[in-house]
């Protein structure tokens, strides 16, 4: 079983705050699950590759050009912002 | 059906509007009990009609689809449309553009009538995770629609809509499919472009329609598949007319059953399951037994894959850019009335804490850990290694059988609460399904025998899986299956 710390370490890297009752919820149900996936360490896989894209396609390239936004479709995206000042996304101050 | 309404609308025996204002009167009848839409778009919707109802006075050719009522799933974004993937961080979010999908499907002037209920972000298996409540089955409104397109499967099967489009994780169209009695497919990765769907894990999500009839689905397919600028995985296609394909010829054609599915099997359902083994047999195909040996280690595999990558998928919720911010200003949110000076650290991780529900956390966090340095081989590679065996199990067999052909699911519709609280019991329900998203291959559900339970009767689909990009191989044995 996860220890609380750990909990609240994974937590913190998710960028989620927690209420304590939520901890040992969480504590409880992500362990079962990390128990279930002991499930897979019967597998050597030691020699087996790691899937890279499934329908096997490798990089598509494109030329890598500007192409204007609408303005309408720009006007949107920003309406949908929390808050913005100037056409910027405007965000709390970081220090 | 969609082909009778087009012949209809043709001949002008009805109009684009009348047969769209039907079908948002057949909503508000029968909405408030099932809860299938979170949001109608009826100016949208009679507006397109109006639009299909003039080129037909004016003796133009139509398409297929064009004036044909269908509902979209809500973690699809419809522009000027209020977009919600069913979660409260999204609540307020109207999407800015029109998904790929969605751009095609206008294209093709086909009516949008609204946006359907959906676990959040797709995350569920019975549509009861979504922050607007449950969505309920209309053949028995005290069990499940299954998930997560469980508004879109409920739609088409209460007849509020002629087609929906869904989208398929680990099982997300088959399974509502087979719980409500209609046809749903997942097409190959890769055969329809995701710009524009919201995304949840990005090697397995793929869009696909839900319909009463196979030949429904094709249609609807026909008009979104192919490739697309705005995403890379959106493989070349040669603009197929699935619906063309439908010759219902199955006779040679090689079914492989896989053994592995079959162990434990609930008897009931071994029952139909084999009854529609011989009716494809009468239909001349051949049936053999085969084996994917890794089916034990897929649904360990999937839900160590599939929240890795939500959890960094969802990352880009965090109060800057659109959707909820719990910030410091009183009149925010209820919870948020201690009126507390956050810094942007803490902005993030509460508005992540009041914004996304309890699954939704659960997933991301476990991806968090999988990917975390110190455990990122033990888990998320491992993972991707298995994956890539349960691919090499598939291409094996397709190399033996046309087809691969299971039970969609191990149950009928469970009622509503009844897996709540054990996520194990839950994930089970998708066992069948997600082997087709883990290996890439195109799959359809499709209903092939009912179960009684209690004073009703609940279907069940079966699934038939095909080689890769061979849409029309499995539309044509569902469609044969279906017709005869």
């Amino acid at each position: 079983m996860l220890k609380k710390e750990e909990i609240k370490h994974i937590a913190n890297l998710a960028r989620i705050s927690l209420k304590e009752e939520e901890i040992s919820q969480f504590q409880r149900d992500i362990s079962q699950i990390l128990d279930y996936f002991a499930k897979l360490q019967e597998i050597d896989t030691q020699k087996i590759e790691s899937i890279g894209h499934i329908s096997g396609i490798e990089n598509v390239f494109r030329p890598d050009s500007i192409r204007e936004c609408d303005a309408a479709v720009c006007e949107r995206i920003l309406e949908n912002a929390p808050e913005i000042k100037d056409k910027c996304f405007k965000v709390k101050s970081v220090l | 059906m969609i082909r009778e309404l087009h012949e209809k609308l043709k001949n002008q025996k009805i109009t684009a509007v009348k047969l769209t204002q039907d079908y948002f009167e057949k909503i508000k009848k029968t909405d408030p009990k099932i809860q299938a839409f979170l949001t109608l778009t009826e100016d949208l919707a009679l507006k397109e009609a109006k639009l299909v109802d003039k080129k037909i006075k004016r003796g133009e050719e139509i398409d297929l689809l064009a004036g044909i009522p269908g509902a979209i799933k809500d973690n699809i974004c419809v522009a000027n449309v209020r977009t919600t993937a069913a979660s409260k961080i999204l609540d307020n979010y109207i999407a800015p553009d029109d998904a790929t999908v969605i751009d095609r499907l206008k294209k093709s002037q086909a009516i949008i009538l609204g946006k359907t209920n959906l676990d959040e972000f797709a995350m569920g298996s019975s549509t009861e995770n979504s922050a607007y409540g449950p969505t309920r089955n209309p053949l028995d409104n005290e069990r499940v629609v299954g998930g997560s397109s469980g508004g879109s499967a409920a739609a088409v099967a209460a007849g509020e809509a002629v087609w929906s489009l869904g989208s398929d994780t680990g099982g997300s169209i088959r399974q509502p499919a087979s719980f409500c009695g209609v046809v749903g497919l997942k097409p190959t990765y890769g055969r329809v472009s995701r710009s524009g769907l919201i995304a949840m894990a990005s090697s397995l999500d793929q869009i696909g329609p839900l319909a009463n009839s196979v030949e429904d689905c094709a249609i609807v397919l026909s008009r979104i598949a192919g490739e697309d600028l705005l995403d890379a995985t959106a493989a070349q296609s040669a603009n197929k007319r699935y619906e063309d394909y439908l010759n219902g010829d199955i006779a040679g054609k090689k079914i492989g059953v896989p053994t592995e599915y079959l162990d434990g099997l609930d008897p009931e359902i071994r029952k139909i399951f084999d009854k529609s083994l011989e009716k494809f047999e009468s239909l001349g195909a051949k049936i053999k037994l085969v084996s994917l040996p890794h089916t034990q280690y897929a649904l360990a595999t999937y839900y160590m894959i599939m929240p890795s990558e939500v959890s960094s998928n969802l990352a880009r919720f965090d109060g800057v850019k659109f959707g909820l911010r719990i910030n410091d200003k009183k009149d925010d949110v209820e919870e948020n009335s201690e009126n507390v000076n956050r810094s942007l650290l803490e902005t993030y991780m509460d508005t992540r804490h009041y914004g996304f529900g309890r699954e939704v956390k659960k997933r991301i966090m476990l991806g968090t850990f999988a990917l975390s340095s110190g455990y990122y081989d033990a888990y998320y590679l491992k993972a991707q290694k298995i994956r890539t065996l349960i691919k090499k199990d598939f291409q094996e067999v397709l190399e033996k059988v046309d087809y691969i052909y299971t039970p969609t699911t191990p149950e009928i519709a469970f009622k509503l609460g009844e897996k709540t609280q054990d996520p194990l019991q839950m994930y089970l329900s998708d066992i069948y399904t997600i082997t087709a998203n883990l290996a890439g291959v195109p799959a359809i559900s499709f209903p092939i025998g009912s179960i009684k339970a209690g004073e009703k009767n609940m279907p069940l689909g079966g699934q038939l899986m095909g080689k890769w990009f061979d849409e029309e191989g499995i539309l044509n044995a569902a469609h044969s299956y279906e017709i005869n």
